[in-house]
């Protein structure tokens, strides 16, 4: 099982829980698994194609999940995969 | 509501919009949830931009598990507006990730006076919340 760790914003969708756990071969699988157990979480974290949305950032581990295989890149079971909000603003 | 922030975190928040002038300077604030702002991690703005930022991730993910360490969580944001007043922008309102979160505006619209204000900003409304900094031991 994949540790999940979520931000404060998600948290309203698995009844307060910080952390999830899931299974899937791939970040996509994982969270597949999610949006079954968790429907409006599982929203969250899909685009309208199919992507990762734009405002989402996910990391396996250390690394930005954008700069590795998407949501194609391979979980290790024993990886921790952390969900933030991308935190943006402007005049 | 009065939200208070630990010793030091002003001028924390200051330096850093001092440092970043004239891009916009960005940052994150840890603490208890509903409670006091204890620390505060000024972060890369990657746009390198004097009218957006956008926090680097990589920072994010660091000071969630600093905060994390001391059992705090991420309660807040703060950015500069390095030329106009401490006020949240349209962009500011429509980008915010968290209506639970604390946004600190560090307005230098004149250089030398900056202000520091901050707001709660949920489905496009603007609260602005009282701050109460506490006093240096040092």
């Amino acid at each position: 099982m994949t540790t999940i760790n979520l931000p404060t914003i998600l948290r309203q969708h698995t009844g307060g829980a910080k952390k999830i756990t899931a299974s899937g071969r791939t970040v996509g699988e994982v969270f597949a698994a999610i949006g079954s157990e968790y429907p409006k979480l599982g929203e969250q974290l899909t685009s309208p194609d199919g992507g990762l949305p734009i405002f989402v950032n996910v990391f396996l581990d250390d690394e930005d999940i954008r700069y590795l295989d998407g949501l194609d890149t391979v979980v290790d079971e024993n990886a921790d995969i952390t969900i933030l909000p991308a935190v943006a603003g402007g005049r | 509501m009065t939200v208070r922030l630990a010793a030091g975190t002003r001028q924390q928040m200051l330096q850093h919009a001092y440092d970043c002038h004239p891009e916009e300077a960005c940052g994150l604030l840890a603490g208890p949830v509903d409670g006091d702002v204890q620390r505060v991690f000024p972060t890369t703005n990657i746009l390198h931009s004097s009218t957006n930022y956008t926090i680097d991730p990589k920072q994010h993910l660091a000071a969630i598990r600093a905060a994390d360490q001391e059992g705090f969580e991420i309660v807040g944001v703060f950015h500069s507006h390095p030329h106009t007043v401490g006020y949240p922008s349209v962009t500011d309102v429509t980008l915010a990730p968290d209506p639970t979160w604390l946004y600190v505006l560090v307005g230098m619209e004149e250089y030398g006076s900056p202000t520091v204000r901050a707001f709660r900003i949920s489905d496009g409304v603007i609260t602005e919340e009282e701050l109460e900094f506490e006093e240096s031991m040092t």
